[in-house]
């Protein structure tokens, strides 16, 4: 195996348009995702966003049975899994879903419904597998880049305006609502801009990679950071750094193997990758850090 | 003009009586202490004065704003490692001040800093809710009630997990705001000796009212016979 740096990819006149179009849209889902990641994580919501990306997935398969057009299907997956969102959190709200084994259920099953749904409409394990697990930025349209940029960019304006109420909902539900403060709204409007933001992201990404996107940044900054907006921004900062550090390593490094040729890798499971690296690496520092430190204190004590 | 009053007031759920009866009032400046055995219906006297739940019959009368009252629940165990900044926490006690704002105003942080001196715990504003002791932990929350509250604060068990000498200090804290700061004060406790050394009337619960009327004429072994007897009967 050979590893090639092919820097071309960033000079050559036509991909870089792809590439840009790749980066802007990309960059705003990853900033998204980490954001909306915090009240998720702390609310125990996690896997509330687990299931919404798996029913991404199903809901690209509806919306290639349907035979709807490539300019349509963000509109038709979006209806489809904000209704998702919904349902989920007022299924959970009102205690019929208890825990997260029946969202595990939920969104397993729908994995399978729309990989069946995938063999009868007879398509091919390639657009199954970039529906998963994100294409290769070749393969990327820029057909949805102003919508999913608008979306994106509505999506980041909602947070930042609401930020005092998402804190207070999240922090302690039971006195927010005795404020006066409409603590179901929020919680749907938390699950419907994840919804919107996994929709926007899942063609690069993937349906199952976009939800680690909410996972990581946030405990990661949360190892890091003590305040919730520190904690906000910081998961942030995360997500976008890795975000770029996957999609320059999926875009450049290729690597060549004697018998299959030439491989590139996809930008979703690059970035995931980042983001874990991100984690164990602040992990390990932490872990070393108090290591480091009781071996002190235990010398000064002795 | 009483503050709160719940005249003959039915509690329950999906149509389950879990208190009947429920007669009291509140004035301006008592100390109400609310006793009763887990079940007896406390936290569902609390939903219904919160306005989470609305009674199934009978009668609540609130002549305070909407939203005024100062209430410091128990403690969640997902906020034990809640990334919170003591300062962000007790601001959060302004939100339902204003409906249609996002943001803070800078009343609402002069409010937030009054408090949490008032709670002594200025010097801990920078600080991380998570990494405060028990008893720094409900002063932080109730300076955060404090901003809510604007002549009532309701207390939801304050002592629940904190040792002895801590529990005292914030019975003290809690007395000093009832008698200096003229703070109307709702305390729902277990802890039948410390709490109600300080509050000016009794409210005994057990899927009734037991009693009701001042400290100085709770005849405590008549109540607790009488809630024997309840228990009994809910059985």
């Amino acid at each position: 195996m050979e590893i090639i740096i092919n820097l071309n990819t960033l000079f050559s006149e036509n991909l870089r348009q792809v590439l840009l179009q790749a980066f802007v849209v990309g960059l705003l889902t990853a900033i998204c995702a980490a954001i909306l990641g915090v009240p998720l994580v702390l609310k125990r919501y996690s896997m509330i966003g687990d299931g919404l990306s798996h029913m991404g997935f199903s809901a690209l398969a509806i919306a290639a049975v349907l035979g709807v057009s490539q300019e349509n299907t963000m509109y038709v997956t979006m209806i489809l899994v904000v209704a998702a969102a919904i349902i989920l959190l007022l299924l959970s709200e009102s205690g019929k879903i208890k825990g997260d084994a029946a969202i595990a259920m939920l969104s397993t099953g729908a994995v399978a419904a729309g990989y069946i749904i995938y063999c009868l409409a007879g398509i091919g394990a390639g657009d199954v597998c970039s529906s998963l697990f994100g294409s290769a930025i070749l393969a990327l349209d820029g057909g949805d880049v102003t919508l999913s940029v608008v979306l994106a960019v509505g999506v980041i304006l909602v947070f930042v305006l609401l930020f005092s109420k998402i804190f207070a909902v999240t922090f302690d539900t039971a006195f927010a609502r005795s404020a006066g403060t409409h603590v179901s709204f929020y919680n749907i409007l938390i699950a419907v801009l994840t919804a919107v933001t996994i929709v926007v992201g899942m063609k690069m990404i993937g349906s199952i990679m976009i939800s680690a996107l909410t996972v990581f940044p946030p405990l990661t900054a949360m190892r890091v950071c003590k305040r919730f907006k520190s904690v906000i921004i910081l998961s942030a900062v995360i997500s976008a750094v890795c975000f770029i550090l996957g999609l320059l390593f999926a875009a450049v490094v290729e690597f060549e193997f004697s018998r299959i040729g030439v491989v590139s890798l996809p930008v979703g499971p690059c970035v995931v990758a980042f983001n874990a690296l991100a984690f164990l690496l602040t992990a390990g520092i932490q872990k070393t850090a108090h290591a480091l430190m009781r071996k002190r204190v235990t010398a000064k004590a002795n | 003009m009483s503050l709160i009053s719940f005249e003959n007031v039915t509690l329950g759920y999906e149509g389950k009586p879990v208190i009947e009866g429920l007669d009291f009032f509140v004035n301006k400046g008592d100390y109400l202490c609310v006793l009763g055995q887990n079940g007896s219906g406390k936290s569902t006297m609390m939903k219904a004065l919160l306005g989470f739940i609305s009674p199934m019959s009978g009668k609540i009368v609130k002549n305070i704003r909407q939203n005024a009252i100062g209430y410091l629940p128990q403690q969640q165990p997902s906020q034990a490692d809640f990334p919170a900044g003591v300062r962000e926490v007790v601001l959060s006690g302004c939100q339902g001040k204003h409906r249609f704002s996002p943001f803070y105003t800078k009343e609402d942080r002069a409010l937030a800093d009054k408090n949490m001196e008032l709670m002594n715990i200025s010097h801990l504003a920078e600080c991380s809710f998570k990494e405060l002791s028990g008893g720094q932990k409900q002063r932080a929350l109730l300076a955060r009630a404090l901003c809510a509250a604007e002549d009532l604060i309701l207390l939801d068990e304050p002592a629940a997990g904190l040792d002895p000498k801590v529990t005292d200090e914030l019975y003290d804290l809690v007395n000093w705001l009832n008698r200096e700061q003229g703070m109307t004060v709702i305390m729902i406790s277990h802890d039948l000796n410390r709490s109600m050394q300080d509050a000016t009337h009794i409210l005994h619960l057990g899927h009734t009212v037991l009693y009701f009327g001042t400290r100085a004429l709770y005849d405590r072994e008549q109540v607790l016979q009488k809630e024997r007897e309840q228990s009994a009967k809910w059985k």
